[in-house]
């Protein structure tokens, strides 16, 4: 008679079983870095102790060295200055581009998104070498202005794809009625579809300035000095006096620059989803 | 035996609160259309999923063909179910849609074609096996998702809905396709609808659901012309029965049985009734108006007349009731009572 | 038969106090307009001019080098050269007699089929474990999602010190375990077939997450209804996941294996922290040596030349993703 319980108690077992391995598994380099940050460093190299807990007490030495002795706080600024300009150049150029090709230009207009998208697949490490060259040409070689540069190229495709998804989702119908009143296109564009895709716009914010932190190739290739560095490739160039690795600090700048951004994440992904399987699911 | 059986079903989502499904008794006939009828919200999707064993009961027992199935697995009780979407599955062929119960229950190989043959020529889409569902037209699908159920040879089909995604035209002949289908095959049927058109057209009983509660339990014209309470007396029919407050009791009577006394000669009750808007219909008129004079006065009542008749808006009429037609409810607890005197001038 | 209402009193235009007279149908003037000024043309114009600056932008900053690496790998540009010159196949020639380069095209390969097998194996477990919602599902997604957000490089840092040849501590588990004697554990990153199995596994732990989602929002969109007529016909769990339910994802299971061998084949990130291609090139990759060949070394055409193998999987995926797409619209 309890069949039926006992069924579901079995899969809510296995479900938490397998949950339980895998969130382990994903998430125990974090828990690692965090650990690092704050151990001691004798204790981090006496091989005997449990490196599983705080066999000492607990220091802030490493945070002290990562911001006061190396040039973390730089790159920090350097990626926030970064993403905040690549976010404006990829807004005021996908913007238009993804209202455009949603409602302006019917069927070919589809094509021309769908070819725009494929171009985010062209990779950064095919790319890197003929542009390195471009770079230095320009003279803008060891700045943070090459990536300024660059960036857009990645971040571009994909927010007009993520809003081309957006935009679909908003009824013509309310356009229509905008111009009826009195709005030219262009203005209905501006005062009435970019209000109503605010949230849909946020999200495009924050998965360029995520896509920006994580790049490494371009700024890899382009910059060379440390002042110019940003964190995704200071961190393990810069933090490493020749072949000594100092893993207090460098965990302590992983998990820096890891877990807000984590957070914010987290906080869009369901808008960006239910972008994304509006845009491939018609 | 009833195929189907169920006592005191309760289904309570929320604690505290009243339950989706409240206290259900019921026994099929053998063979029957069974209709659950109710607005959304009346616990009558809930009360068959129940029964398919896709929702467990807070209280109460079902049994199936005499078993009791309360706790057990959809795939053990011997039912068939037609979702209103019909879910077939868009990745199989018609053929391997009507064959997977077969290989899920673990029928021998050899005997699937056999079988799934027999069902698909049942309903006419024997030249449809190869086809995907995308293929198929609305009518097309409803077929193949009976053939489905059909072709483990179930004790009991359940039917949620399944003419609602239909548009208006499609769906009077799926319905008969429906009913020749019920004729054909004899199995006992229990078929979920807000429709009342379609609960009176196809079911030989129809339990009418309000709340989670049953209203009443009766073949179409026992709900019809005997409606055991207001709720279920307004919700068959349509334009809805008229009802008028009178002391403690309520009255009632049927849009097309308030007629012009020159019609219905000798009412129970007539007073003069001021016309406000007439519909035409075609095939007849509906007229709405208001009562002038007695105890009535102001009060709103629809009638329903055959076309022939010809009407002008705002002129005044003299309307009556004959007191076969008229029905009397108790006006706290809403059911049906015996005669009462009225006093309506 | 009466009609319901009047009609108004007066069926003419109200008293008009400027004067001017409406037009009368007899007086119809056809206006022309030029083409570029019906509102359909308009709009188009509009369209055009909003999305010419992106397409601009990215047709200059990618079609560009994109053309010019081919030029690159023909002629013999050098880092810091002034002029180059053709040198047809040279260096194609060159490269494919390199045992590095055979190395790091065969290691390409292999990191990026067995990592994708991995992922799509885990990814298709764990969204069926997350499809149904319960109390703390954000917070089991936050962690999970954690490796996909962190920046590839950190992410693989921290994979460096838990593999560290000294205070691993993996190392440490199994020495605790007794699995190996203390100083004899395995040098995961010193050595070679360890060294590869490293780094598929940084790149399976980085793309897990990623592959998880899009799987998730494909086992969402199945109609609830689906598997539970699955469940009345008759079918088990299992049965339902094998028969119905991959199936039906079959594909955005492709979108995600698509995007996982992109994001996995033309990645130099990984390696290049984890290793950087050691020990003794046994973990390089075609990307990593093109960086380390046309940057590093300053051999600008022969890196062109590397990275130009990664063309032919970018074709086939793009390919493929237009296949699906075409099919999933006539659908």
């Amino acid at each position: 008679m309890q069949r039926g319980r006992v069924r579901i108690f079995g899969y809510e077992v296995a479900r938490w079983a397998v949950l339980a391995v895998f969130a382990i598994l994903l998430a125990f380099p974090f828990y690692w870095m965090f650990i690092t940050t704050f151990k001691q460093t004798l204790d981090l190299y006496t091989l005997q102790n449990n490196p599983f807990r705080f066999n000492m007490s607990p220091t802030l030495e490493h945070l002290k060295l990562l911001f006061q002795q190396t040039k973390y706080m730089v790159w920090v600024t350097n990626t926030a200055i970064v993403g905040g300009i690549v976010v404006g150049i990829t807004l005021v150029l996908a913007l238009p581009a993804a209202y455009a090709l949603t409602r302006l230009t019917g069927r070919w207009g589809q094509r021309v998104g769908m070819a725009i998208f494929l171009t985010y697949l062209v990779p950064p490490t095919l790319l890197f070498i003929p542009l390195s060259r471009v770079i230095a040409i320009l003279g803008l070689q060891d700045t943070i202005w090459a990536v300024v540069l660059v960036y857009p190229t990645f971040t571009v495709p994909f927010s007009i794809w993520l809003l081309m998804g957006f935009f679909k989702s908003i009824p013509r119908e309310l356009e229509d009625a905008a111009m009826v009143d009195g709005l030219t296109r262009l203005g209905a564009f501006v005062k009435l579809v970019i209000p109503i895709s605010l949230s849909g716009i946020l999200t495009v914010v924050i998965f360029t300035f995520t896509l920006v932190t994580q790049e490494f190739v371009y700024a890899l290739t382009f910059i060379s000095t440390e002042n110019s560095q940003l964190i995704s490739v200071g961190v393990p160039t810069f933090l490493v006096r020749g072949d000594v690795y100092y893993w207090g600090s460098l965990m302590a700048a992983c998990l820096i620059a890891s877990v807000p951004i984590a957070i914010l994440y987290n906080l869009f992904l369901d808008r960006f989803i239910a972008g994304f399987t509006v845009g491939a699911v018609k | 035996m009833a195929v189907v059986e169920t006592r005191k079903l309760t289904k309570v989502f929320k604690e505290g609160e009243l339950g989706a499904v409240n206290d259900v008794n019921l026994e099929t006939r053998e063979g029957e259309f069974l209709v659950f009828l109710g607005p959304s919200g009346s616990g009558k999707t809930t009360l068959l999923r129940m029964i398919a064993g896709l929702e467990i009961p807070t209280a109460g027992e079902i049994r199936i063909g005499g078993r009791v199935v309360t706790h057990l697995t959809p795939r053990e009780r011997r039912i068939a179910m037609v979702f209103q979407s019909y879910a077939l599955y868009p990745h199989l062929s018609v053929y391997n849609n009507i064959s997977f119960p077969l290989k899920a229950q673990k029928v021998p190989r050899q005997l699937h074609k056999q079988k799934v043959e027999w069902a698909s020529g049942l309903l006419g889409i024997a030249h449809l096996l190869q086809r995907k569902p995308r293929e198929l037209s609305g009518g097309e699908r409803q077929r193949v998702a009976l053939a489905r159920a059909i072709v483990r040879e179930p004790l009991v089909f359940l039917l949620d809905e399944p003419l609602s995604n239909l548009d208006a035209k499609l769906r009077a002949s799926a319905r008969e396709e429906l009913e020749l289908f019920h004729k054909r095959v004899g199995t006992t049927t229990i078929y979920v609808t807000h429709d009342q058109v379609e609960a009176m057209a196809m079911g030989d009983r129809v339990m009418v659901l309000h709340n989670g509660f049953v209203r009443q339990l009766g073949t179409p014209r026992e709900v019809y012309d005997t409606p055991a309470d207001t709720f279920v007396a307004t919700f068959l029919g349509s334009p809805p029965m008229n009802l008028l407050e009178n002391d403690d009791f309520i009255v009632g009577f049927r849009p097309e049985h308030l007629l012009p006394v020159e019609i219905a000669p000798n009412p129970a009750i007539s007073f003069r009734l001021k016309v406000k808007v007439t519909e035409y219909l075609g095939a007849e008129w509906i007229l709405y108006g208001t009562v002038t004079g007695g105890k009535f006065d102001g009060k709103e009542v629809i009638s329903r007349l055959p076309s022939a008749a010809s009407f002008e808006a705002d002129k005044t009429f003299q309307f009556g009731v004959r007191e076969p037609d008229l029905h009397y409810f108790d006006r706290q607890s809403e059911k049906r009572t015996q005669p009462k005197v009225l006093t309506w001038q | 038969m009466a009609i319901k209402t009047d009609p108004p009193a007066s069926a003419k235009l109200p008293p008009d106090p400027a004067g001017v007279q409406p037009p009368r149908h007899e007086e119809g003037i056809a206006v022309t307009v030029p083409w570029h000024r019906t509102p359909e043309n308009r709009a188009t114009l509009l369209g055009i001019a909003m999305f010419t600056p992106a397409v601009l932008f990215i047709a200059v900053l990618i079609g560009v080098p994109f053309v010019l690496a081919f030029v690159y790998a023909f002629t013999d540009v050098k880092v810091g050269s002034i002029e180059s010159h053709y040198v047809g196949l040279e260096n194609f020639r060159s490269i494919l007699q390199s045992p590095s380069f055979k190395k790091a095209l065969v290691n390409s390969f292999i990191f990026t089929i067995i990592s994708q097998v991995l992922v799509i194996v885990g990814a298709t477990i764990l969204s069926v474990a997350l499809k149904d919602r319960f109390r703390g599902r954000g917070f089991v997604r936050f962690l999970i999602l954690l490796p996909w957000v962190a920046p590839i490089s950190l992410g693989a840092i921290g994979w460096k010190w838990i593999l560290d040849s000294l205070y691993s501590v993996i190392n440490w588990v199994l020495v605790v375990l007794h699995f190996y004697k203390p100083y004899s554990a395995p040098m995961w990153l010193g050595e070679p077939h360890l060294a590869m199995a490293s780094v598929i596994l940084v790149h399976t732990w980085r793309l897990l997450p990623f592959s998880t989602v899009i799987m998730l929002a494909g086992l969402t969109a199945i109609p609830k209804d689906i598997p539970e007529a699955a469940e009345v016909d008759g079918a088990g769990f299992w049965r339902t996941l094998f028969q119905i339910t991959i199936p039906m994802m079959l594909p955005i299971i492709m979108v995600a294996v698509l995007f996982g061998i992109i994001f996995t084949f033309t990645d130099m990130t990984v390696v290049y922290v984890l290793t950087a291609g050691g020990p003794y090139d046994s973990t390089q990759v075609l990307p990593s040596l093109a960086f380390f060949t046309g940057i590093l070394a300053g051999d600008l055409s022969q890196g062109a030349a590397i990275s130009l193998f990664l063309v032919p999987i970018m074709v086939a995926v793009t390919y493929v993703m237009l296949r699906l797409a075409h099919k999933s619209e006539i659908a």
